[in-house]
């Protein structure tokens, strides 16, 4: 399929993002090699891989938009519905709970008043009990957003969450 | 960010320009970095092959083949281009090694790569990270564009004619998508289910050209074997399995860390000496040595060497080589159940025996765990683990069953005193019938 067949004029992306679609999908054999990190990045700037995003990215692969929410699906860092601005991922694998990750969880759940998979009701915190991601040395590991907390305490998880209060105060 | 640890036992050779800036070209290179790959270009893809297979380097991702081999299987002449694919999906619970490659080291990631597509004849390799790690995402994507900005990447590499791109990719969260012709679905853009083999691989993989896969801490130690030498490195190692490892040690211990150890180094040593012991003055009570899928050892197990042979006379495996210690304190059953939560979470659901099985194992041991066991849900998730073995599509139906086999039959005893100690729990029956009664 050539690119201009795939060209969106109206995206619902930011500039910068469109752009990089726009070259995402040239460097690989197939178009379609690019739609898995499309639709992370796309989530990572509208909060969700919704009923807009998807249209938008079919489209511009050239695939059907059954085809794509299949792939969605499939995969755990891919939501259709948004997250809180800050969402945090208590790992209570192995590793994590041999170190304190379920009573992390539980703490965070208390913390925060939700429970898995909820948001609080400011929209400012989600929260996930996920499965290992790549910190079991520094256990118990939490992950918000993209960024990782490691060797943990409730303590320090108090401090994390202030921290993250204070920037969702500033923006 | 993830702390580094140190003891005068290790061998630093894959972990040697970790703390020092080394993500950034320039002292990569001052610190001896891309020699390895002009040497390779100099003396040609055979020589380079021949080097991989002297050095005994036996694939890291967690189930040990040996990297030259598996290399000299790509066809020399190919009318679909060839390709390499890094396998930086990093999921298997216990594991963590490639993240602190990823962060200190990414050229030498870089690198590995270019010197296997010479040596396959590929023009093209992939760097696939799990979409977790997006921080070293964006590491390597600068480390890659500056391999462009010199001339490291790109066309006529070194003014020696020879061509390489390299590309970075991202997953978006999927432990299946770690096993490799998952791992290739996933990058063609789709749902990560395994693929039927044969064809493997090497004769038909990404995009239906050759290509070969290895994880990221394997192709990491290429640049390192080129540089010292193939027999050089093998002989840092044991018998057929040459080199070092980055061992991840979690869990129970005082100094948890990633060490990187001479392959065959006595796991007793390993976790009394280097990370410390066992914290509170607890007694040691299993490890399990190589990543959640291998089959645990008991605390008088553990005096035996890691490597890929010496694990697996043991009854268990190397694996990823992430080490995770128990103490007195842990209660197997629910690391049993937590064990298999997971790998009933990441089935894929393809194929039956895996999708079934995992979700039975975990439905009998949550209610096992809730204190409503039978002697008989042994029996029957035992039985169930036993003949998921070898009939499932891919090697995840295997890397759930192993472990939990381990527990049943290591220690038996202690499911056995879970039921005798929840005797509130109301008389129940099996869920269903699987052994002959
Ligand atoms: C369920 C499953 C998950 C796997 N996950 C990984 C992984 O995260 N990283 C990895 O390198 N290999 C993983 N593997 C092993 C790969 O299939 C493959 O053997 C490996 O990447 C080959 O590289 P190597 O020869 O360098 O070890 C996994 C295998 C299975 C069955
Ligand atoms: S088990 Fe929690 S990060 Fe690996």
């Amino acid at each position: 399929m050539s690119p201009e067949m795939n060209s969106v004029p109206n995206t619902i992306f930011s500039p910068e993002l469109a752009a990089r679609f726009d070259k995402l999908v040239t460097l690989y054999p197939a178009r379609r090699s690019a739609l898995i990190p499309m639709l992370l990045y796309a989530q990572d700037e509208v909060g969700a891989v919704n009923d807009a995003v998807i249209a938008e990215i079919a489209q511009r692969i050239g695939i059907t938009e059954l085809d794509v929410r299949n792939v969605i699906s499939y995969y755990s860092l891919l939501h259709t519905k948004p997250h809180g601005k800050f969402h945090v991922q208590v790992c209570t694998n192995i590793s994590c709970m041999l170190r304190g990750g379920n009573e992390m969880l539980a703490h965070c759940k208390e913390k925060l008043g939700i429970g898995n998979k909820e948001t609080t009701p400011d929209g400012i915190f989600s929260l996930e009990e996920v499965e290992c991601i790549g910190a079991c040395c520094w256990a118990p590991a939490v992950q918000v957003n993209y960024d990782f907390h490691d060797n943990l305490t409730t303590e320090k998880m108090d401090a994390v969450f202030e921290n993250y209060r204070q920037k969702a105060g500033k923006s | 960010m993830p702390e580094l640890v140190s003891h005068p036992e290790e061998v630093k050779v894959i972990s040697r320009r970790w703390g020092q800036g080394a993500a950034d070209i320039d002292k990569y290179i001052e610190l001896g970095g891309y020699a390895a790959l002009r040497k390779c270009i100099e003396q040609g893809p055979e020589w380079v092959i021949n080097e991989m297979k002297t050095s005994g380097l036996r694939g890291r991702g967690g189930a040990g083949f040996p990297t030259g081999m598996k290399w000299s299987f790509v066809p020399k002449q190919s009318e679909k281009p060839k390709y390499v694919l890094v396998n930086g999906d990093e999921s298997e619970p216990g594991t963590c090694k490639d993240h602190l490659i990823f962060l200190h080291d990414p050229h030498s990631v870089i690198e590995g790569t270019m010197i296997a597509g010479l040596a396959i004849g590929a023009k093209v390799g992939f760097i696939y990270l799990r979409g977790e790690y997006r921080y070293l995402i964006e590491i390597m994507e600068r480390a890659l564009a500056q391999c462009y900005e010199r001339g490291i990447l790109g066309k006529n590499i070194f003014g020696t004619g020879f061509d390489f791109d390299a590309l970075s990719h991202t997953g978006a969260g999927a432990y299946e998508v770690g096993e490799e012709s998952a791992l290739m679905e996933s990058l063609e853009g789709k749902r990560g289910v395994p693929r039927i083999k044969p064809p493997f691989p090497a004769v038909v993989g990404l995009y239906g050209g050759p290509t070969v896969i290895n994880n990221a801490e394997t192709i990491a130690s290429v640049p390192f074997i080129i540089e010292m030498g193939g027999a050089a490195y093998a002989k840092l190692g044991t018998e057929r399995n040459g080199g070092t490892r980055l061992f991840g040690i979690s869990g129970k211990v005082n100094r948890p860390g990633v060490y990187e150890l001479p392959m065959g180094y006595n796991l007793k040593k390993m976790i009394y000496e280097v990370a410390g012991g066992i914290p509170n003055g607890k007694a040691l009570k299993a490890v399990v040595p190589g990543g959640a899928s291998c089959p645990i050892l008991r605390a008088d197990e553990i005096d035996v060497g890691m490597d890929f042979d010496q694990m697996g006379k043991a009854g268990t495996m190397l694996g990823s080589a992430g080490v995770v210690v128990l103490d007195e304190t842990v209660s197997i059953v629910e690391f049993a159940l937590r064990t298999i939560k997971f790998y009933q979470h990441e089935s894929c659901g393809w194929c039956i025996p895996c999708r079934e099985g995992t979700d039975w194992l975990k439905k009998t041991m949550t209610r096992f765990y809730e204190g409503y066991g039978t002697t008989k849900d042994i029996d029957n998730m035992r039985y169930l683990a036993e003949n998921m073995l070898g009939r499932t599509f891919c090697p995840l139906g295997d890397a759930a069953a192993m472990p939990m086999i381990g527990f049943f039959k290591k220690f038996r005893d202690e499911f056995e005193e879970y039921i005798r100690a929840n005797p509130s729990a109301p008389e129940s029956q099996a869920l269903v019938e699987l052994v002959g009664a």
